[in-house]
Formats: C-alpha cells, structure tokens, sequence
C-alpha cells in the first residue's frame, strides 16, 4: 500500500514576513538589507541599559493591513509582551512580541489547488521584532574560533502569520504559501524578497491513518526560506514519519531544522527541552487601542488584491492562465493594467505581454519593474496594429526597436519606412511578380495543395520586407489564382 | 559655610555675582572630597568636567546674561541613570567598565538647564534593596550616624544631599526607594507620578514600577528641581503628556480645608511606636494650620507588599537578562558560550539581585504565573481601588515614609526584614501615584519622614501641604552633626 493511500498530511505553516518600514518597530534606525555590519543601530535597538521602545505606527498599519488582505478579525484592543528567552543575537533577551492579543485573528486564504478550491483558516498574525544575526568565524557555532554578531536586522519588524493545520498535500502548502506571499506583495506588506529572508516559513506537520478523527503528533522545522525547501522537507518529513509509524515508532514532538546541503531535517530540541518563554506584558510600551476609524481608513486605501485582479482579467476575456500568469508577477499585472487603460483589448494584450514582451526581458536578464519599453509604448504600438498600419510580423521588429532606442512606435514605423502596404494596386503588382516567378507552385495549388498558397504569401512578405497587408495578400493571391 | 545654601539661595549668590560658578563649584568639590570618605555617596566624582561646565556659565554671568534657577548649581544622580562618556554602573559589577554613549532624558533636560554634574551615586544594586548595603561596591552611611545606613535604594542620593554635599540628586523610586531613605536622612524626597517623568535612560528595574525623582533639603528646591525633569518624552512610551505648572506656584503656608485621609492600615503592627507618636504630633500640627483630618480605610494594604515582591522581580528578571557579557559590562572568563552567560551572571550580580531574578523567573513560568503574576495583577487593581476611593473623599494621605528609623548598618540580615520597611511606600508605586517624603521629626535624634500622598499628577497638592508643613515645623533646618566635625 502506498504512502498516500495509508496516511494523510496535516500541516500548518507560520510564516514570517519582514514588514517593509523604512525604519525598524520600535527605533529610527533603517531597516535596509545589506550594510556594513552593525551599521544600521542605536542604543534602542542594541537593547542597551535604560533604553525604551517606541512604536513605529506604520508597523501597525502594515499589520492591519494584512490582517485585512487575510480576511481577519482586527482587534480593537491589542498589546504588545515580553518573549523571554537566552541568546547572543537578542540583544535584550527577550523579544518584543505578541501573545494573547495579536493584532489580527480568525481570517482565510481561499486557494485553488487542481480546479478545486479550499479555504485554509487563519489563526492569528501579530508583530514581533527580528533579532540579530551571528556570523561565525568557521562552519558552525560550535566549530569556530569565534563569532560576531550583527544587529542590522535587529529590531526589523516582522508579521508572523499562523494558518490553522488545515493543508492535507504538499501541493496545497506550496500553493497556500505561494498566494499567501503573493498578497503580501500586492498589499505592499512586504518586499517579499525570499532570497534575502524577508519571509521564512516554519512547517508543522504530522500524519495519521486516512479516515482518522485524530491528528498525529506533529514536528515544527523552522526557518526555510524557499519554496522548494518547502517541497523537499516536507517530502523528506513525511516519508520519514510515515517510515517511523510503520515501523511502529511514536513520532516525538520537537523543534527540527532544514539542512539544505544534506535535504534532511535534524532534530534541533524536544519538548522536554521546549522553552518556557516567561511570556508577560511588555511594561514599556503601552497597550495598544485600535479604533474602527482607523481600521476603515486602511481598508478604503487598500489596492486590488491578487484574486480579484485575476477575476476581474478573466472578465475581460483572458483565459485563467493567461490571467493567472499575468498576476503572478506584481510587476507584469501592473504593467498590464497600465498599458489597458490605453488599448481595449484585454486578449491582444495579454499575449503580447506574456510572449514577446516578456521574451524580450527575460532574454536580456530584466524584469517589467525595469522594462525599458514603457505601457504607453506597448499600447501605443499595439493600437497601430489594430488600425492596420502595422502588421503583427512588424510589431515584432518595432518593439524590439523600442526596447533598443527607447523611442515611439510611430518614430520607429515613420524612420524606418515600416508602415503596412495596404495599397491593391501596389500590391497587386507585387504578387503579379511572384506568380511569375513561382510557376510551380502556382500548379500546385491549382492541382489542390493549399500549403502552396502559404509559401507563396510567404514570398510576397519576403519581397516587401514584411510590410504588405497579411491579410490583403491573401486575399489577392486567391482571387488572382482562381482566375 | 557658602555651600549650605538652598537652591533659591544659591542662584541669588550667582546672579548677585557673590561668587563664581567656577567657586562655587570648586567649593563643593572640596567639600565632598573632605565628607564623602565617611558618607561615602559617591561612585564617581565628575570634577573635571564640572569644572568646564561652571567656566562656561560664568562667560555666560559676565556677559550679563540671565540665568535659569538650576544653572550652574551642583548636582548629583544617582548611578542608574545613564550619562553620555560618564561611567553609570548600576551599582554593579556587572557594568563596572559601562559608559553609555548617550544620555537619560532626565540628564539632557538638566544639562540643558545648566545645572553641573559634580558626580554619580552609590545605590543598592540595580535599585534591589532598602539601605544601600548591597551596593556592589561599598555601603553608603547615613550622615546622621556613620553606623547607619541611609536607606535605599536611593541612598547614594539621600545622604549626599543630606551631608550637603550637593543641593539637590535625583533618585529612582521602585517600591519606595526615594522617600524612604529622605525619611532616614532627613531630607525632601519625591516620587512624581508613573509618566510625569521620562525614564529614557533610567537602567530598568521593574518598569511599571520605576520613577524618577528629585531628592532636596526642602520644599521648594524639590519643586524648582521637578520643574525642570517633568514633562512628557517621546522616547518614554509610558510618559503621559500633560500641562506641566510651575509647581512652584502651589507653595503656600495655608492648608486651611485641605482634607487629608489618615489610612488605619498604616498604623498596624510593624510600627514603631516612637516613630507612631512623631506623624501623630505632625497631624496634630495640620489640624492646627486648619486641615480636615480624618481616619480612613485602604483594605487591600496588606497585599500590596507581596504583590509587589511577585511584580518586581517578575520584571527584573526579564530586564536583567541583557547583562550577559556579551555586548558590554563584566564579562568571564570561559571555555564556551553558556559558561560565559553563567559564569558572568554568577560573579557580576550581588545576592539579592540574584535572589530577585529567581523569584521572578519562577513566577513567571509557564504553571505558575496565573497563580503569582496574574494574581498579583488583580491585587495590584484592587490596591488602585482602594486609592480612588480615597482620593474621591481626600486631597492627601498621610502616614509614615518608614515604619523604623535608619537602623544599624548590616543588623537586617533577614531580606524579608528589609522588605518590611517598605511597607508604607510599596502601594503608591503599585497605583502609580505621587507621594513625597518630608521631614518630620527626630527618634534618638534620627530623623523621621512623614509621607503624603495625592492623587494622579496631583504633585501640586503634594507640595501644597508639604510646604505648609515645612514652614511651620523646623526639623528640615537641622542638619546632621557631621557637617560640623568636617567643616
């Protein structure tokens, strides 16, 4: 019997995301990734004797925010508590953190996983400082000589996000934390940037016999920061325990870690050894009182969210994969919804953004956020080839044009003499010409090959440099070929 | 001798051009050079930067300009409140070689009114204690008998303005640590409001708790003083902004239908009765200026104190967990990383500390906390209750700052025996409120602190009555008989 016919998976993800404040939660000091070590502090953030916290309110906006991209509940009365806990990157020793009161509680996130749709709970969010980080002199803490600590990333504020263990497959993760980042992205919570760690994920997960009421005893591995650590440690963490429950073992809850190199997870403490965070009410910051106003104020600005964009492409006609595409980057479903206002051809649009355009880009190694080709110019372009004066074939060439120069499309058609033969006569004459020279081809088609016509349209387009009418060749080759 | 000089007095000689900032500051420096090796207040003398400091004002006096009431007068600060480049120790071991590059709100706003820095002081490490015996580095005697102590925690402040050695310190109060040892040495202690004062700066003890405040030899210096360091902070997060007054302006010898509250439970067991007989002449003393007098009830009094034994050390334990070694302070000598942690702990932190840090860190584990935290949480409301209920009838109450007078250095070797003494202190800071320690009397010739307290930023009523007392009493004229023998 195999693995997915004997258990089911339940996993819960928390997921933290570096929140994007241009100074941290609760000092001035910049937030900004990168930075000569320990540049980026203050006594605030060092947690130096008598220092006191004071609390960055576009934090709480961010947060509320996200709680209500995530459908929550935003509390009216929240505070902030003390985390308690021993180590050389927490500069006080504690964490300023969230417990009973969290910002932001009981929401969802609806996902599509296969054409079916499931709606995965949200737990709770809440605010949290990030710590510091060490750099050994060596490998490991315990194999060097000696380590440093930088506090850059201290006092970074953080939105810890705690979904409900309602995922049963590793594709549902994947696209629960796909999306969920996703919104992140278009909220403008965070710059998402996983490869710099602005979002890590911990995984809970357990399994139990299909059919069974009760969960298994779940393992928490924290810290992976890519969604294809996800995969393999989910795939490494299932088969592990499923190979431990058929052999009999109990499965022991515990704190694991990732290591990427070795694609296993090790068992970092249990729960025997499991923290006692003293959590208490941060006695220096007071609680935290949030009116409806404010709530209302943050809903009426918050932009177009990653499924509403999407149905509402769908309605302009776009398949759900070509809208699916487009919003999966926030920068190509901006450029999209820029070069709309300017062109109403949702369909034409979209296949040009997602191919060419696209094309051009990722073989140059950019992305849309730094497209040198503007909206404008794509619309622009794109209108002259809904009016005729260009055909498809030369919008390749003129956008490639744009992309190089930087100039109009109507600059680069009138320069370069690109515009469309659509005169029959002109063209009439042209085709008289081909005929002429292509005598066996023209009895082929008059013996029955169709094919015989497209290497003949093939060859007007050829003598005009591409800039006959498609269209109109067509049609004056049938009608002259039939005469 | 010049130097014994009020506040008001002093910055007359300046303005007046009797003497130099520069003389007078020098003169000061002499003079805890002679006092402090018996007092012992001091943990660091800034003599040379006072110096600079006093030339620059007296430019300032010969270009004819005005100056403010604290410019160019001596000072002193406790050693838990941080000055930029000047060491600030805690009292501790643990921050021995700790120089903060900044400064505490409280010392930028004096600094900016131009009083003079002269030194830091001694004080129980880390705020923890009631006599300034556990002082990581030496005891503070009580300048009215060297084999006493002078309270503590603030002691280091309460003797030196006692000694005269400086005519005003600031203080930190926690559970009392300001008003008691102003009641042991004689002199005016305040402890403002939670939020009147900014604790930016101000090296944590139990930070619901914490507040700064001014120690003087009279009245009216305490106001002059706490004009000055009130005043809302946008680096303090707990600090309220209000309309500051000029509290001088509620000094006034009448208290003519003020009605003052007399708590029955202040006056249990556990009072000494000599001490007793001293606040019950100085309520016959308010009857006498016209004061409603009257007998009233704070029922949940004798919660307060273990309340506070939970709340206090719950919060150190965690605002203690910084001094690790790793970043700044004392740091061991160790194979490896958790040995460094402990092993700096172990030799950096006094016992009490450590006593402290273990109370706290069990009450506030998971099984225990609802049962000692959150508990003491409720008592803490309830003790708040009862001083609303008070205040909706009363403009003060009055009792004693201590049930004792300063005992002998080292005879209160019990740690629950020196908590006791903070029994008529420990509420207030509870229920956040303001209470001033005034001189009262003398027991055997130590002195006796009568406290007062108001309600919510009510300090002006504080000093309203305290005043009115000081004026029609003369124990705030006697000084210790030290004074003399040095001179």
């Amino acid at each position: 019997m195999s693995f997915a016919d004997k258990y089911e998976m339940v996993c819960g993800v928390e997921t933290h995301v570096e929140m994007a404040t241009k100074t941290k939660i609760f000092c001035g000091c910049s937030t900004e990734f990168g930075g000569a070590q320990n540049t980026h502090v203050c006594p605030v953030c060092l947690g130096l004797p008598g220092v006191l916290p004071v609390l960055n309110k576009e934090v709480v906006n961010l947060a509320i925010k996200a709680g209500l991209a995530l459908n929550c509940e935003i509390a009216q009365f929240s505070k902030f508590d003390r985390k308690n806990y021993f180590y050389p990157d927490l500069t006080k020793n504690y964490q300023t953190s969230q417990y009973d009161l969290p910002i932001c509680k009981s929401g969802w996130l609806d996902i599509t996983v296969n054409g079916t749709n499931k709606r995965i709970g949200i737990t709770r969010a809440h605010m949290e400082e990030d710590a510091g980080k060490l750099v050994h002199s060596g490998e490991t803490i315990t194999t060097s000589n000696s380590s440093g600590v930088d506090y850059n990333r201290t006092g970074v504020p953080l939105l810890e996000i705690v979904s409900e263990p309602d995922m049963r497959s590793i594709d549902e993760v994947l696209v629960y934390l796909e999306q969920l980042v996703q919104i992140m992205d278009y909220a403008g919570i965070s710059d998402c940037k996983l490869e710099q760690g602005s979002v890590r994920f911990d995984i809970n997960v357990s399994l139990r016999l299909k059919g069974a009421e009760q969960f298994g005893t779940r393992t928490e591995t924290k810290n992976l920061n890519s969604f294809s650590s996800v995969r393999r440690c989910l795939e490494y963490e299932t088969e592990r325990q499923a190979e431990a429950l058929d052999d009999g073992e109990e499965i022991i809850q515990e704190t694991r870690t990732w290591d990427e190199g070795r694609g296993m997870t090790l068992s970092l403490r249990s729960k025997e050894e499991a923290h006692d965070y003293r959590y208490f009410p941060e006695p220096d910051l007071m609680p935290l009182v949030i009116d409806r106003d404010w709530v209302e104020r943050i809903r009426a600005s918050m932009p177009e969210l990653p499924a509403a964009k999407k149905a509402r492409l769908q309605a302009l006609g776009l398949s759900e994969y070509d809208a699916g595409v487009i919003i999966a980057s926030k920068a190509m479903a901006a450029f999209f919804d820029q070069a709309l206002a300017r062109i109403d051809d949702a369909k034409l649009l979209a296949n040009w953004v997602m191919g060419d355009l696209s094309g051009l880009l990722k073989t140059n190694g950019r992305s849309f956020e730094d497209s040198p080709v503007s909206p404008e110019q794509l619309a622009g372009m794109l209108a002259l080839i809904k009016k005729g004066d260009i055909s498809g074939k030369i919008g390749k060439t003129v956008l490639e044009e744009i992309y190089n120069t930087g100039k109009d499309p109507e600059m680069i058609i009138k320069e370069k003499g690109l515009v469309q033969i659509s005169d029959e006569g002109e063209l009439g004459k042209i085709v008289d010409s081909i005929l002429a020279a292509n005598e066996k081809s023209v009895a082929d088609y008059q013996a029955g090959k169709e094919s015989a016509l497209g290497f003949l349209v093939g060859q007007v387009m050829k003598a005009t440099k591409g800039q006959a009418n498609p269209g109109l060749v067509n049609k004056l080759l049938r009608d002259k070929l039939a005469q | 001798m010049t130097i014994f000089k009020s506040l008001e007095e002093l910055h007359h000689m300046l303005v007046q051009k009797e003497i130099s900032c520069v003389e007078l500051t020098r003169a000061y420096l002499d003079y805890v050079d002679s006092a402090d090796c018996w007092v012992k207040a001091f943990l660091t003398v800034t003599a040379d930067s006072a110096l600079t400091k006093a030339t620059e004002i007296d430019k300032k006096i010969t270009a004819g300009e005005s100056l403010g009431p604290l410019e160019g007068l001596p000072m002193a600060l406790k050693d838990n409140m941080c000055t930029e480049g000047i060491p600030t120790t805690c009292g501790s071991r643990i921050l021995e070689n700790f120089n903060p590059p900044y400064n505490a709100t409280v010392t930028e706003r004096l600094n900016a009114a131009g009083a003079v820095l002269v030194g830091k002081l001694n004080m129980d490490e880390f705020a923890m204690g009631s006599s300034t015996e556990n002082s990581g580095y030496y005891p503070t005697a009580n300048p009215w008998h060297l084999d006493r102590v002078p309270g503590g925690s603030s002691g280091g402040s309460a003797a030196c303005v006692a000694a005269r050695e400086v005519p005003f310190a600031l203080g930190s109060d926690t559970g009392g640590s300001i008003r008691q040892p102003a009641a042991f040495c004689g002199v005016v202690g305040l402890k403002p409001t939670y939020g009147a004062v900014s604790r930016y700066g101000l090296v944590a003890f139990a930070s619901s708790l914490d507040q700064i405040g001014p120690l003087t030899t009279n009245v009216k210096d305490n106001a002059l003083v706490l004009n000055t360091i009130a005043g809302h902070d946008p680096k303090d997060s707990t600090s309220v902004p209000f309309v500051k007054p000029d509290y001088t302006q509620f000094l006034e010898k009448n208290v003519k239908g003020l009605k003052i509250g007399i708590p029955d439970e202040y006056f249990a067991s556990g009072l000494n009765p000599d001490v007793a007989e001293v606040i019950q002449k100085a309520i016959r003393t308010f009857e006498s200026l016209g004061a409603e007098v009257e007998r009233c009830s704070l029922p949940h009094t004798e919660y307060a104190m273990p309340a506070y034994y939970i709340i206090a050390p719950a919060e150190c334990s965690s605002n203690l967990a910084r001094y690790d070694g790793v970043r700044y302070g004392y740091r061991a000598e160790a194979d490896d990383m958790s040995e460094m942690f402990k092993k700096t702990r172990e030799k950096g932190f006094g016992q009490e500390v450590k006593r402290r840090i273990m109370l706290g860190t069990y009450a506030l584990s998971s099984g225990y906390y609802d049962a000692y935290y959150l508990k003491a949480q409720k008592v803490r409301t309830l003790i708040k209750q009862d001083f609303d209920r008070a205040f909706a009838k009363y403009d003060v109450l009055l009792s004693p700052t201590a049930p004792t007078t300063a005992y002998k250095i080292g005879e209160k070797s019990d740690p629950l025996a020196m908590y006791m003494g903070d029994v008529y202190t420990i509420p207030v800071n509870l229920a956040g409120l303001p209470a001033i320690s005034v001189p009262a009397g003398f027991v055997d010739g130590m002195p006796v602190g009568m406290q007062l307290i108001s309600k919510h930023f009510d300090e002006g009523t504080l000093y309203k009555a305290a005043y009115a007392f000081e004026q029609n009493t003369e124990y705030h004229l006697q000084m210790p008989a030290l004074l003399k023998e040095v001179r």
